[in-house]
């Protein structure tokens, strides 16, 4: 099935941090906490005037004198105040969205699969061993003060410079980064909250948006389908 | 994490008695076989609590057929049907690991007197 053609709900939160409960079965799951939504659609897509059909979401609170004069257009349009955030979801079924209506935890059940993209974790300038992997050099045998560096890095004369793409040491983290396929362990639609099994990309008090897992198969009817 | 505290207490047990690493409890552990559903019960030493709110942890250890046994449940677990304190301990660790290298009289412990009057 082509990209294009899925039917992809979405929703924007805020992560409130991980903790435990007991499901059915009186195990104990991991899950973190999400406060999803309530989102708006300020924007939908059609193939007509856009060439796609997606939907536009928008999630958070922002003073509406911090909002630039073309962004405040965008939104009355949809007849909403401002958000903070937006993004666009590609999903087929876009048209059936309208112009300023409500989107909350609630486009997804218990046991749905979904992927989750947030920002990671800023880790500042980090070594080779933190940021890629790398094994370093030995504890002791002779090793001088080099006990996390990355070793060689190229030959000597040829090719006489350094491969483009080298992992070496940088900035790490903060970066968009997706889990997929998690499940939805819960849905709490009165306190807007989304308890997801595991942990999910980015600090507490990030944003995050959770939508359909792209590596399962659409649900069709009930959501969620068998692994 | 104290902006899930409310979520956690849904989760929360009242009706745990209050017991400390030395304590005899005996732990009912609700079992499903089949269809069937049966309390097993797991008597034994507390050795360490450890943890906070829903996280929280106890081991239990007991010696069975002459080979210890321990066993580490979540407090709030609803595993757990019913723990009943047989008998409350003097000991002088929040953590008995000491017990392991223990057996027979050497491993027992004295039953703790006026309670909570420290």
């Amino acid at each position: 099935m082509a990209m294009r053609d899925r039917r992809v709900k979405g929703v924007l939160g805020t992560k409130l941090g991980m903790t435990q409960v007991f499901d059915e079965r009186r195990r104990v799951v991991p899950v973190t906490v999400i406060k999803a939504g309530p989102c708006v659609v300020t924007q939908v897509r059609t193939p007509d005037n856009d060439g796609y059909s997606a939907v536009q979401l928008a999630f958070g609170e922002i003073d509406p004198r911090r909002v630039p004069k073309p962004l405040r257009g965008h939104y009355e349009r949809a007849g909403v105040p401002p958000r903070r955030h937006i993004v666009e979801l590609r999903t087929a079924d876009a048209s059936e969205y309208t112009l300023g209506q409500e989107v909350t935890a609630d486009v997804f059940s218990a046991g749905t699969v979904v992927d989750v993209v947030g920002t990671s974790k800023g880790k500042g300038f980090a070594g080779v061993m933190k940021r890629h992997g790398f094994h370093g050099l030995g504890a002791g045998h002779g090793v001088e003060r080099k006990h996390r560096s990355p070793g060689s890095v190229g030959g000597c004369a040829t090719p006489g410079r350094i491969f483009k793409g080298m992992r070496m040491a940088g900035r790490m983290g903060g970066e968009r980064t997706t889990t997929l396929s998690l499940t939805v362990h819960a849905v709490d639609a009165d306190k807007n909250l989304l308890l997801i099994k595991g942990a999910v990309p980015g600090p507490t008090g990030g944003l995050v948006l959770v939508r359909s897992a792209a590596k399962r198969p659409e649900p069709a009817g009930q959501g969620g389908a068998a692994a | 994490m104290n902006t899930l505290d409310s979520l956690d207490a849904a989760s929360l047990r009242q009706d745990i008695p209050a017991f400390r690493p030395g304590d005899t409890v005996k732990v009912s552990v609700r079992i499903v076989e089949g269809n069937r559903e049966r309390d097993q019960v797991f008597q034994g030493v507390v050795i360490r609590r450890q943890g906070g709110g829903i996280r929280e942890t106890f081991t239990v250890r007991k010696i069975s057929f002459g080979v210890g046994v321990e066993r580490t449940f979540p407090v709030h677990s609803p595993v757990i049907s019913r723990i009943e304190v047989v008998m409350r301990g003097h000991v002088r660790r929040a953590k008995l690991y000491y017990l392991r290298s223990r057996r027979g009289k050497a491993a027992k412990i004295r039953e703790r007197r006026e309670p909570a009057a420290r």
